[in-house]
């Protein structure tokens, strides 16, 4: 697992331009320590691709070092870098069987036959492939085909994997199947992967760390409960889970607590996160499942919001109920569906409120 | 594409993996469809509309094509076995010839040949069996055309003994009465007559002639009635006049004579009673001149007297022969069976080998200068590869003899590579490289040509290589080279046989471009081909060679199947 202070990769002061004009890659500085799980998630255009290529040694680092195991890695050639790497649609040699394409890597490797043979077995094993070596990858289904690229990514046992969006080619329930397996796989085998998705859902689950990318930076690098419950800035507030957002200007702050006084007039309490002094614009953000209609359960004196049931819908193992709330009509909270779990019809007027330290004050 | 006994993908749920576990697992054996019909009948009759309405779509191409060029080339290609001229020209001396001998023959064919070669001479159609035979046999074409003019002589000898013995052997409205019998007449032998006239003319013979040969006389003097009714078809038929107005040609009078010889002859006019038996008796009794054909023949060109045009005439007597396929391949028929030809005329095969060999350079050449340009084309960002691109098809826009004409500027020894090669020092100004007018120049100037050919289809397969292929090479450790070798190439190999194959043949069919620059080290075995075809119109060895080109070509095209599949040559996608 993962050694917080051993520094395997590091990112310094990156930067990439692809026109000489404007940076894909903005000031990147990044640490990822031996047998770390590290996600890159971001939307298409983060640069979080271009960053796992310039690692891989397909791009080139246009200011700042890249260092693998101490060493600076810029001006070696991706064949000498000895870095594993999964393609996103497999990158499976389709003119080779599949042993011959993970007897591949073995093979430059000038690794002789008999222990070549030995490798690709046991490496086909470790996916559950170990029929299928005489097939060609066209010959394997979606599911299959992965295994395989990842298998041969592995079979020369390097210490750094590389995955670029590995799963977006399955359907849902497969994926979710390989994202279990390849997170075992890779901690039982104690190497390094990073892996750069844009699902949220597959950061979440199989990271140590994620790092959300979004306009050439980290905009924040932590462990996925971390990542959820304590987003650092309106972007990953948004970009990771389901959330609402009220705009409003800061009343007051008194430590880890705060006042927000809403467009609409109305004051909640919140805990500001990035925000200092009072009279700041602000983006406050509460998750779905954190809202309380239930006044026993908050604090006595919080501030409350009234709100107008929109939309009840039945999502079986919970309940998602729209409301109006300070003016805006996108105001959902979710709700577990328990026996005494009160089902509200639309038109209702109810009171929510929350925790204050379930609701965030963010930049505006 | 899944092993569902193996397939590790074993989650229970509803994936395309399992869905085609479940198809995998589905019982083999006849589909019904709702009815009860098995489902290929009922999808088929579904289909057939679809069908009908595909094939109301291409039919008028189709039409086009069968009627302009599908059905030209099977008749070409037919030339290269038909052999009917010379039965058609020469029937009865063809009939009458002994196969097994390979002697002058005696009397009696002379004299066939005398009569089949007057019609011949007469539609004019006995100089095409000379330029026939003589591809056979060199000289006969002037032994068939100097006899042509003198066949008149020996008939008109006749005539005029006859015309001396009475006036009436000159009388239009005489010989008709004699022949003609319409209440009895000889239609066998009308038919026969029509039959090979319009064998001989390849006019149609079917019309009326107003004449009808006597069976009696026929069966008194077979030769003059078999001559008088071939006369009176061509007359009627070809020239448009009236039977009993015209005088006969000088032939049937010689056949005349040649009854009257008969003692058989002699014996049926003593009984014989209808018109003209007066004269009949009378020329039969008086002393006509006596003709020998044979010796008439030998005295028109001595070459009727050897055996040579004689076993020329019996090797291609048959309505098909495989002669022009031997002499296609340096062969000859001879009456001794299939022998070499002599080596000043064993031209053919050394033809086809250069081409083929130079074919085969051309497209190796092809292959070293397109495929670094193509994988440029396919890797290049979008604005750059476009501009290349034009560059590639650039070339189509100009007409192809003017690229090769401006080879021949390029060149020739004083032209521009020359001088240029001259300026710089490496070859001397006393010796200039000769590269047209040989095998250089066409290699030079075809691979130019169809260079576009190998870099299109070899672009369009490049273009489907994902770039992760190499890249995932290299990240397994392979060289730049490795990866390029042991992943790119391979993958490209479609392209490569798609390029080959098209300029392959394209070039082994090339024709302007060796003309205009092979000189004659340089020229194809097309160039010959169009040689026979326009300069010494032998169809029927143009028709040979190309079949056998179009062979070679089908021939490579399976080897090609066979070895590497067809089905990995890729134009596109």
């Amino acid at each position: 697992m993962r050694d917080g202070t051993d520094e395997f990769v590091v990112f310094d002061h990156v930067q990439k331009s692809y026109d000489g004009e404007t940076l894909v890659v903005k000031d990147l500085n990044l640490s990822i320590g031996k047998g770390e799980f590290l996600t890159m998630l971001g939307p298409s255009g983060s640069g979080k691709t271009t960053c796992l290529m310039m690692l891989a040694g397909f791009e080139t680092a246009t200011h700042g070092e890249i260092l693998l195991d101490g060493r600076p890695i810029n001006n070696i050639p991706p064949h000498k870098r000895g870095i594993g790497m999964v393609f996103q649609n497999y990158a499976l040699f389709p003119h080779m069987t599949v042993a011959e394409n993970l007897a591949f890597p073995l093979e430059v490797r000038k690794v002789d036959k008999s222990a070549r043979e030995e490798r690709v077995k046991s490496a086909l094993d470790m996916v559950q492939m170990g029929a299928f070596g005489g097939r060609r990858p066209a010959q394997l289904s979606g599911g299959q085909q992965q295994r395989v690229a990842l298998a041969r990514a592995l079979v020369f046992e390097p210490e750094l994997v590389l995955m670029d969006e590995p799963l977006g080619a399955l359907d849902k329930q497969l994926r979710e199947h390989m994202q279990f397996e390849i997170t075992n796989l890779a901690h039982s085998l104690g190497i390094t992967t990073v892996y750069v998705t844009h699902d949220q859902t597959e950061a979440l689950t199989m990271s140590d760390r994620v790092a959300v990318f979004d306009d050439g930076r980290i905009q924040q690098l932590a462990p996925p409960d971390k990542l959820y419950e304590e987003p650092e800035n309106s972007f990953v507030a948004q970009f990771i889970g389901e959330n609402n957002t009220l705009s409003g200007v800061i009343d007051k702050i008194d430590g880890d607590r705060c006042t927000v006084r809403l467009t609409s007039g109305d004051l909640i309490d919140a805990k500001p996160v990035n925000v200092t002094k009072p009279g700041e614009k602000t983006l406050v953000s509460i998750r779905p499942e954190r809202v309380e209609f239930n006044k026993d359960r908050l604090m006595p004196g919080a501030h409350t919001l009234k709100a107008e049931v929109l939309e009840f819908i039945y999502m079986g193992d919970i309940f998602r109920t729209r409301l109006r709330v300070a003016g805006k009509d996108d105001f959902v909270v979710k709700t577990r569906n328990a026996p005494d779990q009160a089902r509200l019809e639309p038109g209702r007027q109810i009171e929510i409120g929350w925790l204050p330290s379930d609701c965030r004050a963010l930049d505006a | 594409m899944t092993d569902a006994a193996t397939g590790p993908d074993q989650i229970t749920g509803a994936t395309p993996d399992n869905a085609l576990r479940t198809a995998d697992r589905a019982e083999a054996g006849p589909v019904l469809s709702a009815d009860g019909t098995p489902l290929k009948t009922s999808l088929n009759r579904a289909l057939r509309r679809e069908k009908m309405r595909a094939l109301l779509l291409v039919s008028p191409l189709l039409i086009f094509i069968l009627v302009t060029f599908i059905a030209p080339i099977a008749d070409m290609l037919f030339r290269s076995v038909e052999n009917r001229i010379v039965a058609d020209t020469l029937p009865q001396t063809v009939a009458g010839l002994d196969q097994s001998s390979l002697e002058v023959p005696g009397e009696p064919t002379f004299e066939d040949l005398y009569f089949d070669l007057f019609l011949a001479a007469e539609a004019k159609k006995h100089t095409q069996l000379g330029t026939r035979l003589n591809y056979e046999s060199a000289g006969v074409s002037s032994l068939f055309r100097s006899s042509g003019r003198r066949l008149d002589d020996i008939g008109e000898e006749t005539q005029d003994a006859l015309e001396d013995l009475d006036e009436s052997w000159g009388e239009a409205g005489f010989w008709y009465g004699l022949m003609n019998n319409a209440d009895d007449s000889d239609d066998a032998l009308l038919k026969s007559e029509r039959a090979r006239v319009k064998a001989l003319t390849a006019e149609p013979t079917g019309g009326d002639i107003a004449f009808a040969p006597s069976a009696e006389i026929a069966q008194i003097l077979p030769r003059t009635t078999r001559a008088y009714t071939a006369w009176a078809v061509y007359i009627a038929l070809i020239d448009d006049d009236v039977v009993a107005e015209e005088e006969p040609w000088e032939a049937v009078y010689a056949a005349l004579g040649v009854d009257l010889e008969r003692d058989a002859t002699l014996e049926a006019l003593a009984t014989y009673a209808g018109p003209g038996a007066d004269q009949l008796r009378a020329a039969a009794e008086a002393d006509l001149p006596s003709v020998d054909y044979r010796a008439a023949f030998v005295e028109m060109d001595d070459g009727w007297g050897e055996t040579e045009v004689w076993n020329t005439l019996r090797t291609y007597s048959s309505e098909y022969t495989i002669g022009y396929f031997l002499n296609a391949i340096d062969l000859q028929l001879t009456p001794n069976g299939i022998e070499k030809r002599p080596d000043r005329e064993s031209i053919y095969l050394m033809l086809f080998q250069r081409t083929l060999v130079m074919s085969l350079i051309i497209t190796i050449s092809c292959i070293i200068l397109g495929y670094p340009i193509a994988w440029l084309l396919a890797n290049l960002p979008m604005r750059s590869a476009n501009l290349l691109m034009i560059l590639v098809l650039l070339p189509f826009w100009t007409s192809l003899l003017v690229r090769t004409s401006a080879w021949k500027i390029l060149l020739q020894q004083q032209g521009v590579i020359n001088d240029l090669l001259v300026w710089i020092g490496i070859v001397s100004n006393t010796g200039r490289l000769v590269l047209i007018n040989n095998q250089t120049g066409t290699i030079i100037a075809m691979t130019h040509i169809l260079l576009p050919f190998m870099i299109l289809p070899l672009y369009s397969v490049m273009k489907t290589i994902p770039v992760t292929y190499v890249r995932a090479a290299k990240s397994l450790g392979a060289t730049d080279w490795t990866a390029f070798w042991r992943v790119y190439f391979p993958n490209s190999v479609p392209g490569i046989g798609a390029g080959s194959i098209l300029v392959f043949i394209l070039s082994i069919g090339y024709y302007i471009t060796p003309e205009l620059v092979g000189g004659t080290s340089g020229v194809f075995i097309s160039n010959r081909i169009a040689y026979h075809i326009s300069s010494s119109l032998n169809w029927g060895l143009a028709a040979a060679l190309g079949t056998i080109l179009l062979a070679a070509v089908l021939m490579l095209y399976y080897t090609y199947d066979r070895m590497v599949g067809i089905d990995n040559v890729k134009l596109g996608g």
